[in-house]
């Protein structure tokens, strides 16, 4: 295994409003390695988008540390750090056609970075390094001078991936990076996502809903219920070996573009009150080598024979 | 699927055309489409290709800048597009033909009651008093699942869950008793396990009510869960039409072949996913040839200068691509379709076992 570059420790995070508060994300650890694409996995209201932006720093995390690198990014950090973990840490959004200033040209929303860190010496090395960027997810130079409405929904989400290629980060958090795109332009954006990987040896947090492209795109998988982790392990170990029963409901539930399958398949329905954790409590067991669950010792036994 | 085949509704021709910026677009392309009495059919197309403003057609809700310059609805021994005032599509639109749309929030009032919005329907458009609608309203509340209906049928739309909103809107759809439910995207914005639950209640209520039901959608997963037969639409035109197997499992267009290779569950890791180049024509210009054709890999000298008409590939299954054609040169599909044949010849002979 490659060196970690993210990890996440315990983390807790909570929001106040007045007296009443609500944890949206309890007691999540996981670590992700160089080179990785790591996914988030759950439904609306899990926590997972909780997760990206505490890691990202825009919500500070109420308990758990975060560590990029070995140093710990959460809580109170020093201005270089901060700055330091602001280009490194990237973060792509879901929605391209809200995410882009709509009175800027590309160029400067590509620059805005750059601007903000003072990352070039001169006018043509920012231009330069704009135009890469550009070129790097197949659109063109002269599209620098253009506004966002010029642009197609699939152009747009390039466009936000060229914007965070430009500061070089070495993380980026995608999330949900094409559930707003039509179906033949994911793959477009799904591909340039993969090439980069490839090519630079990115890391990826990966965060979404849809399992299927999940499994196209990611080396692991956590799988998030109700703001706890639920199931973790390699993608194709997850798929082969399903532990937990929210995992299986999930699985279940995807819908496979093949008839056959899809009119003969029970939906499992996923019941919190299926757990007696009055006495016995769960915990974070590893399984099978590398493929993590939640569960108590009774139930841990029985996932283990499962798949005997 | 039916056996017994009558068309509940026959579109003829169909053209669609709007004004924007003092320009025309051609949205619907001549279309002809024959719905069947107890049906799912499935409309499949990327976002403007034409799927919704096909739909809006039959309950007259196009948008003020659109008109129909050609083309034929038939629908119970009518052509729908001799109505012309608003007053006289109430009659279909609600009462015959029902829409469920993508967005639960924005399909219901945010300041009435459930209940009140349910009742006002049934009162309106079946000229019941209160008390006899609140006791329908009551029953299709419990009938798309929603629990202790006395008291939630008090309750406003933002007590509701996205999937129990889907649900009311599903139960106001249902409240006339309509013979085609129109579900437009029912599910994108919901959750798979939500999802999951929403189209198996849908499933549900069309054997209760034996209404004929069309999903608009552009998840081929989806598709597969719901069709009895799919029509896959392209720039404003259907190009290939068949039942749900003949379309994943054979399908012919090579439109159809590219949705079915850009899907990334039948792709191998590590190799890129199949991605269509370029972007849908725009359909302010006329289009020569076919609309595909610039984008397809398959395409053939004639593809650019005459539009292919229907082959017919089996009894129910249409496709309009000159690769059907007797002088075309045999095309090779990529690898996914030839996977998705493989996979549909072996559940056939499965099936062909059992019924031994």
């Amino acid at each position: 295994m490659n060196k970690k570059i993210l990890s996440v420790k315990d983390l807790e995070v909570t929001f106040k409003n007045g007296h009443e508060s609500f944890t949206a994300v309890k007691n999540v650890s996981f670590d992700i390695y160089e080179g990785e694409s790591f996914a988030l996995v759950g439904e609306s209201g899990s926590g997972k988008t909780t997760i990206g932006r505490t890691i990202i720093r825009i919500n500070p995390a109420t308990k758990g540390d975060i560590y990029f690198q070995d140093k710990k990014i959460s809580g109170v950090i020093a201005k270089e750090l901060d700055t330091y973990v602001i280009r490194n840490i990237q973060m792509i959004f879901q929605d391209p056609m809200a995410s882009l200033n709509e009175r800027a040209t590309i160029d400067y929303i590509v620059s805005e970075g750059l601007y903000n860190f003072n990352l070039f010496k001169d006018e043509n090395e920012r231009r330069d390094k704009v135009f890469k960027a550009l070129n790097d997810v197949g659109l063109l130079e002269e599209h620098a001078e253009r506004y966002p409405h010029e642009f197609s929904g699939g152009q747009r989400q390039r466009i936000c991936i060229a914007r965070v290629l430009a500061m070089e980060p070495k993380f980026i958090i995608a999330d949900e990076p094409i559930s707003a795109l039509d179906v033949s332009i994911r793959a477009q954006v799904l591909n340039l996502l993969r090439d980069l990987k490839q090519e630079r040896g990115l890391s990826y947090l990966f965060i979404a809903h849809d399992l299927t492209v999940v499994r196209y795109f990611a080396d692991r998988i956590a799988v998030i219920h109700q703001g706890e982790l639920k199931e973790l392990a390699e993608t194709e170990e997850l798929f082969a070996r399903p532990l937990h029963p929210y995992t299986r409901s999930l699985l279940s539930a995807v819908p496979m573009p093949d008839p056959d399958v899809e009119k003969n398949k029970t939906l499992l329905v996923y019941d919190q009150s299926m757990h007696d954790y009055s006495v016995d409590k769960p915990s974070w067991r590893e399984v099978f080598p590398g493929h993590f669950v939640l569960a108590n010792e009774k139930e841990a036994a029985e996932y283990g024979k499962m798949y005997a | 699927m039916s056996e017994e085949k009558t068309p509940i509704l026959q579109v003829k021709d169909l053209v669609v055309k709007f004004r924007v910026r003092n320009k025309e677009l051609t949205a619907i392309r001549s279309v002809s489409l024959d719905l069947y009495d107890g049906e799912t059919l499935a409309i499949v197309g990327e976002s403007g290709s034409g799927k919704t403003v096909l739909t809006k057609t039959f309950t007259g809700m196009l948008e003020t800048n659109g008109r129909i310059p050609a083309g034929r609805i038939e629908f119970e021994g009518r052509n729908l597009l001799d109505i012309k005032t608003d007053k006289d599509w109430e009659a279909i639109r609600g009462a015959k033909i029902a829409t469920v749309f993508q967005d639960p929030m924005t399909s219901l009032n945010p300041l009435k009651k459930i209940g009140v919005q349910i009742t006002e329907v049934i009162e309106k458009h079946q000229k019941l008093p209160k008390e006899e609608a609140k006791k329908i309203a009551l029953t299709l509340m419990e009938k798309v699942g929603i629990k202790d209906v006395g008291k939630r049928f008090y309750d406003y739309p933002f007590q509701y869950s996205g999937g129990m909103r889907q649900r009311i809107v599903i139960a106001i759809a249902l409240a006339c008793k309509p013979r085609i439910l129109i579900c437009d995207e029912p599910t994108t914005a919901l959750d798979v396990t939500i999802q999951a639950q929403i189209l198996d209640l849908i499933r549900f209520l069309q054997k209760e009510y034996g209404f004929t039901t069309i999903y608009i959608t552009h998840d081929l997963g989806v598709v597969a869960n719901v069709a009895d037969r799919v029509a896959v639409m392209y720039a404003g035109q259907i190009v290939e039409y068949g039942s749900v197997r003949e379309i994943f499992y054979d399908p012919r267009h090579p439109y159809t072949w590219a949705l079915i290779s850009s899907l990334p569950t039948l792709a191998r890791k590590n190799e890129p996913l199949f991605a269509i180049p370029g972007t849908p024509p725009t359909l302010f210009n006329e289009i020569k040839g076919d609309a595909f054709a610039p984008r397809n890999h398959y395409a053939l000298n004639i593809d650019f200068e005459e539009e292919p008409p229907f082959f017919q590939v089996s009894p129910t299954h249409f496709a309009k691509t000159w690769l059907l054609d007797s002088k075309a040169p045999a095309a090779d599909p990529p690898e996914a379709v030839k996977l998705m044949r493989k996979k549909g010849k072996i559940y056939a002979e499965k099936l062909a076992e059992a019924s031994k």
